[in-house]
């Protein structure tokens, strides 16, 4: 291929230009969801979502997509089907209203985190963990125990055991960050050498 | 980095009239009251195909404008510059990360949008079939082009999509040290040498036309989109995006004392709106359409580097994971 630049000169010929072909369902990665607390003592909050083969590389990911720069203290990450998601309400309507009653089961029950919607638009944000024996029970205990009255509009719920959290060895995951300035806008300062410049133009 | 102009020509708004009316009251009212449609809420035919062309054009500009610039970092003037281009280009494929995404909400996997990409079949920003000769095309882009961008990002960061406004979000964040970036880097040819006075001088002549295209045809022209502009999917006309971009940076250029190559150009300080030459729209359509110095190099880079992940792909493939829609 003719270019200026050298090295994709030197790319091998593969394939027929123009032409990819449609990638076998198999072929694709898996949609991951990920959260990250943006301060200590924040909660962790809803950042977006990366594909990857499987958790541990979700993870990698997530960290290079959406901790670059600004401050970061932890993240965590989970297969989007993991998520259980209750339905979706507008105006003053709160979707605790629709939650159903689900009588209490005796088997064993596990932890399940809990994140609300409290403004149509905003992320998902963490509220608290409770214990339930299903996705539906776990919703139906957020009820009793975080419904304000104050509409929610969504509700996730997502086993605590299906999360793939940032280990204590991980925690210096971030400690770098600071120091990348050339990351940082503040670092681009021309001002000085503008000022300099016109000054000397004025002349 | 992109320029929202070509998303909408030859929009069809027929299928509006055949949507539920009491549906698409309750949709409109929600968006004139100010809040977000999120990917679960009921939305017109029209708004989700419009939606997803606009959102997948965006992010295969971020991916497609990553080559002109990304191959200046291994010529970047120093370790400095080398970092900072690298930190700009893992930048602007992030933001094609976040903004796949978003367009997946809508049902379009993303797979199908790279392949749509390489076929041809979606478009993206038309200034990047342009080729980047010296350093100073690369700052011109990183400069002007991503001020271009940003300006477009912001009014669409007030549109009424969620999950595109959040990902916009992030990345104008992001933005501001491209643009800081950009400026300082044609400061220091501005203020240098004879020779490097004039090669940004030659790189503006050169990208002047291209960065007049990149918001779009000119309103008169240009079809009209109104149920669009109703519904928060374009958020102004590409005149006003325009116009808006020559009032922020056409002073910053002519601070620094290089020549517009447009001897038409000024502000009518009536009106308050700049008057230019007309861009020639034919030029714009031949590019991209296909016709541009650059267009056939920059899908083949894409689609070569797509084969040679294959194998990546394959040995990580795993029958546990499973493509599904994300969630917000």
């Amino acid at each position: 291929m003719k270019s200026l630049d050298p090295r994709v000169e030197r790319l091998p010929d593969i394939g027929e230009p123009g032409i990819i072909k449609p990638k076998a369902p198999l072929d694709q990665f898996g949609t991951y969801e990920v959260f990250v607390m943006p301060k200590e003592g924040k909660p962790f909050q809803h950042e977006g979502i990366v594909h990857a083969p499987n958790l541990e590389l979700a993870f990698i990911l997530a960290k290079e997509a959406f901790t670059r720069r600004f401050t970061c203290v932890s993240l965590y990450v989970t297969d989007t089907r993991n998520v259980y998601v209750s339905p979706l309400t507008e105006g003053s309507a709160n979707v605790y209203d629709l939650i159903p009653q689900v009588t209490e089961s005796n088997k064993g029950k596990e932890q399940f985190e809990i994140y609300h919607l409290t403004k149509r638009g905003k992320q998902h944000v963490h509220v608290k963990a409770v214990e339930a024996g299903s996705p539906q029970e776990a919703m139906y205990v957020a009820k009793q125990q975080l419904n304000s009255g104050k509409p929610i509009f969504n509700i996730w719920a997502i086993r605590t055991s299906d999360i793939r959290f940032t280990s204590a060895e991980e925690n210096d995951l971030w400690v770098t960050l600071p120091d990348k300035k050339f990351r940082d806008a503040a670092e681009y300062k021309g001002g000085d050498k503008l000022k300099e410049f016109l000054e000397a133009r004025v002349k | 980095m992109y320029g929202g102009g070509n998303t909408f020509e030859g929009v069809k708004t027929e299928s509006v009239a055949l949507e539920d009316p009491i549906k698409l009251s309750e949709f409109e009212a929600r968006i004139e009251r100010g809040e977000k449609i999120e990917p679960k809420d009921w939305m017109p035919q029209l708004y989700r195909k419009q939606l997803i062309r606009m959102i997948e054009q965006h992010a295969h500009s971020e991916i497609i404008g990553a080559l002109p610039e990304g191959t200046w970092i291994t010529r970047a003037p120093g370790f400095k510059r080398k970092m900072a281009l690298m930190a700009k280009v893992q930048d602007e494929v992030g933001h094609a990360q976040l903004l796949y995404s978003a367009a997946e909400t809508l049902g379009k996997p993303r797979e199908k949008m790279i392949e749509d990409l390489i076929n041809g079949k979606s478009k993206y920003s038309n200034i990047f079939n342009y080729p980047t000769f010296t350093w100073a095309d690369c700052c011109f882009i990183s400069w002007l082009v991503d001020a271009g961008a940003i300006v477009n990002q912001l009014a669409n960061a007030k549109g009424s999509y969620g999950p595109y406004c959040r990902a916009l979000d992030r990345i104008c964040a992001e933005e501001s040290f491209h643009l800081k970036y950009g400026h300082h880097c044609v400061i220091y040819l501005a203020t240098g040498t004879a020779k490097q006075r004039q090669m940004f001088q030659e790189a503006l002549n050169r990208w002047w036309p291209p960065m007049m295209h990149f918001f779009g045809p000119s309103d008169k022209i240009s079809t009209h989109t109104e149920v669009l502009m109703k519904w928060k999917v374009k958020m102004g006309t590409n005149d006003d995006m325009r116009n808006q971009f020559l009032d922020m940076y056409v002073p910053k250029i002519w601070e620094l004392g290089f020549t517009i190559p447009d001897p038409l150009l000024q502000k009518n300080s009536n009106t308050g709106k700049w008057e230019y030459t007309e861009p020639d729209w034919e030029e714009f359509k031949r590019v991209i359409n296909g016709g541009g110095p650059c267009n056939k190099e920059r899908l083949e880079v894409r689609r070569i580097a797509e084969e040679r992940g294959k194998w990546v792909r394959d040995a990580m493939k795993s029958s546990k994971a499973a493509y599904v829609t994300p969630l917000a």
